[in-house]
């Protein structure tokens, strides 16, 4: 309302009421005496103060029990794997038993128990380094597309693509891998390579299946991807309009400013997006054991059958010949288990580095 | 029917501003008392202190005395058991948004366990009639949200709600503040029916506003309470020279 | 220099100028032209892999898939009727864990621990955990039940799942939660409303239609899980609603069908995967149907 300050009319001249409601103020309410029933009853509850200390006290058990869970993942991998441990020591990571006779080292071997990770461990870091090789470019090509680029009408089912490719179970990638991908491979892009990149020694002619690392990247690439794509979408909308704009005055191309404005204010988050993604592949299971070829060998060759510490798991752990046996499938479990708890923390503090300024509370 | 107000020696903290000082005061039963000054003066503190809302903030901290009736409400009783007999009504109105308009003037009642459901229809039915909604909202009681009522009937709609639960003191932190005219003044005769029922303290930055409606007035600034009296005298006659500069216009 | 031999404003275009115009414009049209490609390599494969399911799936498809049993080697026919009712089984079970746990982890969160250390902590940890592999999960849950019981039961199967819906469900609980004004929070409180029924009440209700978006997203993700289930639902030729025994599931049948050598069984799983993938997406539709209406509708 606004009018003169100084022209106050005090408190003698008030306005009559006038009310919307046909009912003057009532003083003497007929239903006074029901009234003061809600006044009694709600005088009769208690302050609920046990109440609300032990509800409290239960969801803090609750989210204590993420701890918990952590906690008791190690512990059970830490005991069981106790007799591995207790054998190999740090050997179980480094080093391989060589057979005297064909002075060729042996790797896994249940029959004679011996146990030794270095395979999976190849496996594991070469399948991850190429998908990280293949899906990093692509994911920050399509988080630059969305982001930067695309018609606003795209954006919306775009992104939604995106998202369902990671809404697709890992058990369904292997399926269409075994029948599509890896047939292709085999048919047509593996021969290629051959040809063109024998000389390198990385691409050799040995495996006529089409399995191997090479089609176990591939299919890591297409998992991972929409993992990277959308973080690194999520740190490029959280760098400030005004750094944008600040190239662009400059003269900049759309490009330039991208590079520039963007991808340097950016890029600790796209770090971790590519960590993170690169956390998912190490432990990646299903779709890496249907493709990969499980033998546990290490080849220079990329297209060689090869083995994950997954996907040995994944293979063997219900019909362990041994205790050791066991005991030594738990040990590798261990391993990735510190490894993807690393990885993630890593990429959690970088993506939280660049988000954390981002609005996130509505008040 | 209201109880008076006794305010000994109250004061409050922000973190580590002060931001209300060694407060005295005496809020008369069953009338209307204004609280007026600039902005961050203390008035809402204030007011949030009667109802120990001003606690829910984890840094804030209250020390004095606060007697609503006979209670000591920072000592003889938890604050649930006193904001059961404290009923506010916030500057911007704040209807429960998933609830109809029923379950909104119910929600007091109904969340504290009361079940008995005819005697709870009559207490929103005359609750929407003392915050003057009824007609309006007679006919959907139960088929509308609360958010789908324009903001001044949204605001009715909280002042129901704070009448349902029966409160002896209604307290209003610048219900009027984020509404249009029409909607002010229809609150503002509200206000004036209500208060031959409760104790009501409004704060408010409109002065006439607080002229209207209000039997006495309290002018508060930079956290500590300059002058409280009858709201004639205040504006007509003040005996302290920062009120009267304040409402000459002449800063705030 | 002397603006009178040159006129201010207007630059003399030199060969090298032109020569850095025209590659910058080339860079940034090739920056595009990558950026759209990398876009399309993307959708190929989710459409190359969607058509491909549809169309074997599809052709898989028929009622005896959802009303018998899977068939002996050698033998035609047959169906995923136990699978389907084991994954069912499976993830009740793990909702029954999951849900409840994570939306108290929420809770806490956003009501209780706002800016606390130990917040900070959970909210890391759950990060974290979301990201241990499902293969661990299952290894670690083997030796946590099966292991004391001696044998594969339905209920291990479902705390495995149960235990990895709990990180998804706990943060987009919280992250609901903090969308609810906190005049909401204000308004029940002041109504002398008790701690916990405020909370319940009036602010999980108020972000229910989040919380339940993000336990069905939760839920989405784990019923496609097979790594976790492999050592501990082991699954199962026959009918079974037992908790205490190996029970069928899904992806479980979907896996073992796939690296079989008969075709029969490579049909079945395209099927399988069909269902599975059906379920699976509109679950996601779903929630992003809810998510694009609002979390909040009309609330001010």
């Amino acid at each position: 309302m606004i009018a003169n300050v100084p022209e106050i009319r005090i408190s003698q001249a008030q306005p009559q009421p006038e009310l919307g409601s046909p009912e003057g103020p009532r003083p003497a309410d007929p239903a006074l005496a029901e009234v003061s029933a809600v006044r009694s009853f709600l005088l009769s509850r208690g302050n609920s103060a046990i109440a609300d200390r032990g509800f409290q006290w239960l969801m803090v058990l609750c989210a204590l029990s993420i701890f918990g869970i952590v906690v008791l993942i190690a512990v059970e991998l830490v005991l069981r794997s106790q007799l591995a441990w207790s054998k190999f020591g740090f050997g179980f990571f480094f080093s391989a038993f060589i057979d005297p006779a064909t002075r060729l080292p042996m790797y896994w071997d249940p029959v004679n128990g011996h146990f030794s990770a270095l395979p999976f461990l190849y496996g594991t870091l070469v399948s991850s380094f190429l998908a990280l090789l293949m899906a990093v470019p692509l994911a920050i090509g399509v988080a630059v597309f969305l982001t930067e680029m695309c018609p606003r009408v795209l954006r919306g089912p775009l992104a939604f693509l995106t998202e369902l490719l990671a809404a697709i179970p890992s058990v369904i990638y292997g399926l269409w891998a075994v029948f599509v991908l890896v047939p292709l491979l085999r048919e047509h892009v593996n021969p290629l390579l051959i040809r063109l990149l024998g000389w390198t020694s990385l691409f050799n002619d040995d495996n006529p299946t089409g399995l191997g690392f090479l089609a176990a990247g591939v299919i890591l690439a297409i998992m991972i991807l929409p993992i990277i794509s959308s973080l690194t979408r999520e740190v490029m909308t959280a760098v400030p309009h005004s750094q944008r704009e600040a190239v662009l005055a400059l003269g900049a191309t759309r490009w330039e400013m991208i590079r520039m404005g963007v991808l340097r204010n950016a890029r600790i988050g796209i770090v971790g997006a590519v960590i993170l993604g690169l956390g998912r592949a190490l432990g990646e299971t299903m779709a890496v054991t249907m493709v990969i070829g499980n033998s546990p060998e290490i080849h220079r060759s990329m297209l060689a059958n090869g083995s994950s510490m997954a996907s040995v798991i994944a293979n063997e752990f219900a019909e362990a010949s041994s205790d050791l046996h066991t005991s030594a499938l738990m040990e590798l479990g261990l391993a990735l288990f510190v490894v993807t708890i690393i990885v993630n923390a890593l990429a959690r503090v970088l993506v939280w580095a660049v988000t954390r300024g981002a609005p996130a509370q509505v008040h | 029917m209201g109880v008076g107000i006794e305010v000994v020696s109250l004061n409050a903290w922000y973190g580590t501003n002060h931001t209300l000082q060694d407060i005295h005061l005496n809020i008369p039963a069953n009338h209307a008392t204004a609280l007026i000054g600039p902005s961050g003066c203390g008035k809402s503190t204030f007011v949030r202190c009667l109802n120990r809302m001003h606690e829910t903030n984890p840094i804030a901290r209250v020390t004095g005395t606060v007697r609503i009736g006979d209670l000591d409400i920072y000592k003889d009783a938890k604050p649930v058991e006193i904001r059961r007999r404290v009923g506010m009504v916030f500057q911007r109105p704040n209807p429960f948004p998933t609830m109809s308009i029923y379950d909104n003037v119910a929600a007091g009642l109904k969340l504290n366990g009361y079940s008995n459901r005819r005697a709870l229809d009559e207490i929103v039915e005359r609750s929407l009639k003392n915050s003057a909604l009824w007609d309006e909202v007679k006919d959907d009681l139960k088929k509308k949200s609360g958010a789908s009522l324009s903001g001044g009937q949204q605001q009715r709609l909280c002042i129901a709600r704070a009448l349902a639960v029966d409160p002896e003191v209604l307290l209003m932190d610048e219900p009027a503040s984020a509404l249009d005219p029409v909607s002010t003044s229809k609150i503002e005769d509200l206000i004036f029916q209500l208060k031959s029922q409760y104790t009501i303290v409004i704060v408010t930055h409109n002065m006439q506003q607080a002229a209207r409606v209000a039997e006495k007035t309290g002018f508060f600034l930079n956290g500590r309470m300059v002058e409280f009296d009858l709201t004639h005298k205040i504006f007509t006659n003040p005996s302290d020279k920062r009120t009267e500069d304040y409402i000459t216009g002449r800063f705030g | 220099m002397r603006y009178g031999d040159q006129r201010v404003g207007e630059y003399k275009l030199t060969t090298e100028h032109k020569m850095r115009a025209r590659i910058r414009a080339l860079t940034d049209g090739a920056a595009t032209g990558l950026a759209v490609l990398s876009t399309l390599l993307v959708v190929a494969p989710l459409v190359a892999i969607f058509v491909y399911l549809v169309y074997k799936g599809a052709s898989s498809l028929s009622w005896a898939f959802f009303t018998k049993n899977p068939a002996p080697v050698g033998e035609a026919g047959g169906g995923m009727a136990n699978a389907i009712l084991g994954s069912g089984i499976l993830l009740g079970v793990g909702s029954l864990i999951g849900v409840p746990v994570g939306i108290s982890g929420g809770i806490f969160l956003a009501e209780f621990g706002r800016g606390t250390k130990l917040a900070n902590a959970v909210r890391f940890t759950a990060d974290v955990l979301n990201g241990v592999p499902s293969i661990v999960m299952g290894i670690a849950v083997y030796s946590l039940i099966v292991v004391p019981q001696r044998h594969f039961s339905a209920f291990s199967g479902g705390v495995a799942l149960g235990i990895m819906m709990i990180p998804t469900v706990c943060r987009t609980t919280e992250e609901m939660l903090l969308m609810v004004p906190h005049a909401v929070r204000e308004a029940a409180l002041a109504l002398g409303v008790p701690n916990w029924r405020s909370v319940l009440s009036i602010t999980v209700k108020t972000a229910s239609p989040g919380i339940i978006t993000g336990a069905m997203l939760a839920f989405a993700r784990v019923a496609g899980e097979t790594a976790p289930l492999i050592f501990t639902a082991f699954g199962s030729p026959n009918w079974s609603v037992a908790l205490n025994e190996p029970i069928a599931a899904l992806p479980l049948q979907i896996y073992v069908y796939a690296i079989s050598p008969y075709d029969e069984w490579h049909r079945l799983a395209w099927a399988g995967a069909l269902v599975l993938i059906v379920l699976i997406v509109l679950a996601v539709s779903l929630v992003r149907y809810v998510t694009s209406r609002g979390v909040l509708k009309g609330a001010s």
